[in-house]
């Protein structure tokens, strides 16, 4: 059942996804200052919120594991937020070559750019706590109540260019703007491709959460071995 | 299509599309060392049974056979 769900979100992201490329590519209109280049925003802004939806669900199931002490939500949490980290380099990846384009430059220490370089550092961080603790319990506790903590960077990136108004442009979509600030065409084309990128996240994350499945069949095995 | 800056646009597909394989070519090299590591412990765990099955088979004929 759950590998037939894998293969049903991969392939309606990847039909999805290939769809609007077709679209970005040849249907919407060209942006009059930057040439060809602001077509990056279709991938860099679907993978940012993917990333920070993958970054609040982890932080629902960390609080959840702490409330309940069930391993299963320590390794949901911990696929999810691997999956989202993936996504979050995505981001920053294509604002790099993007902004060398613009700016004229590959980074500069802007809030906004500062701010998400530390949500990578912080989810890293999360990442290799989780490989450096053998203990399941103590590996649960410490990884969630970083997750929950590590949150309120994401919030801090998420403000930042409302809060500072520095190098890296305001915000766009109409849900934050109240509108005016995109081409509508180009608004619905970046939700398109978010949904499809979610669609794609959720299929990583459910082959994910299956190998954190075996790797906990693979200790307790190991214990009974031992005994 | 404005082709201006159209070679950055697509450095800008492409590392994404190479961090996302790069992922994904990862996870199924772990799901391969799983699954082996898988068979090792479960094969283990059957040679610990088996042996341990041979013990209390051959516990009423003698200590000797349970030390040899």
């Amino acid at each position: 059942m759950r590998e037939k769900l894998v293969y049903i979100l991969a392939i309606v992201g990847a039909v999805l996804l290939a769809w609007n490329l077709y679209g970005i590519f040849t249907v919407l209109p060209d942006e009059a200052a930057q040439g060809a280049i602001y077509r990056i925003i279709f991938i860099h802004v679907p993978a940012a919120i993917t990333a920070f939806t993958g970054f609040f669900i982890a932080l629902v199931l960390s609080a959840m594991y702490l409330k309940t002490g069930d391993l299963r939500y320590d390794s949901a949490a911990a696929s999810v937020t691997e999956v989202s980290f993936v996504f979050a380099c995505v981001n920053v990846a294509t604002g790099s070559i993007w902004a060398r384009i613009i700016w004229g430059i590959w980074w500069t220490w802007d809030p906004r750019l500062t701010s998400m370089f530390v949500c990578l550092l912080i989810y890293f961080g999360y990442l290799m706590l989780r490989k450096a603790i053998d203990e399941p319990t103590q590996r649960g506790r410490l990884s969630a109540a970083l997750s929950i903590f590590g949150f309120v960077d994401v919030i801090i990136v998420w403000k930042s260019i409302q809060w500072w108004r520095t190098q890296h442009p305001s915000p766009v979509l109409s849900i934050r703007t109240g509108g005016g600030n995109i081409d509508p065409a180009m608004e619905h084309m970046i939700y398109r491709d978010l949904l499809a990128f979610l669609l794609i996240a959720a299929a990583i994350v459910l082959v994910r959460m299956r190998q954190e499945m075996i790797e906990r069949e693979i200790d307790s095995l190991r214990r009974l071995a031992h005994a | 299509m404005d082709t201006r800056n159209f070679l950055f646009m697509f450095y800008g597909f492409l590392a994404a599309w190479v961090i996302v394989m790069i992922y994904i070519i990862t996870l199924a090299r772990r799901n391969s060392r799983l699954k082996r590591e898988l068979d090792d412990v479960k094969r283990l765990l059957d040679v610990k049974e088996t042996r341990a099955e041979n013990r209390t088979t051959s516990l009423p004929h003698g200590r000797g056979s349970v030390q040899g």
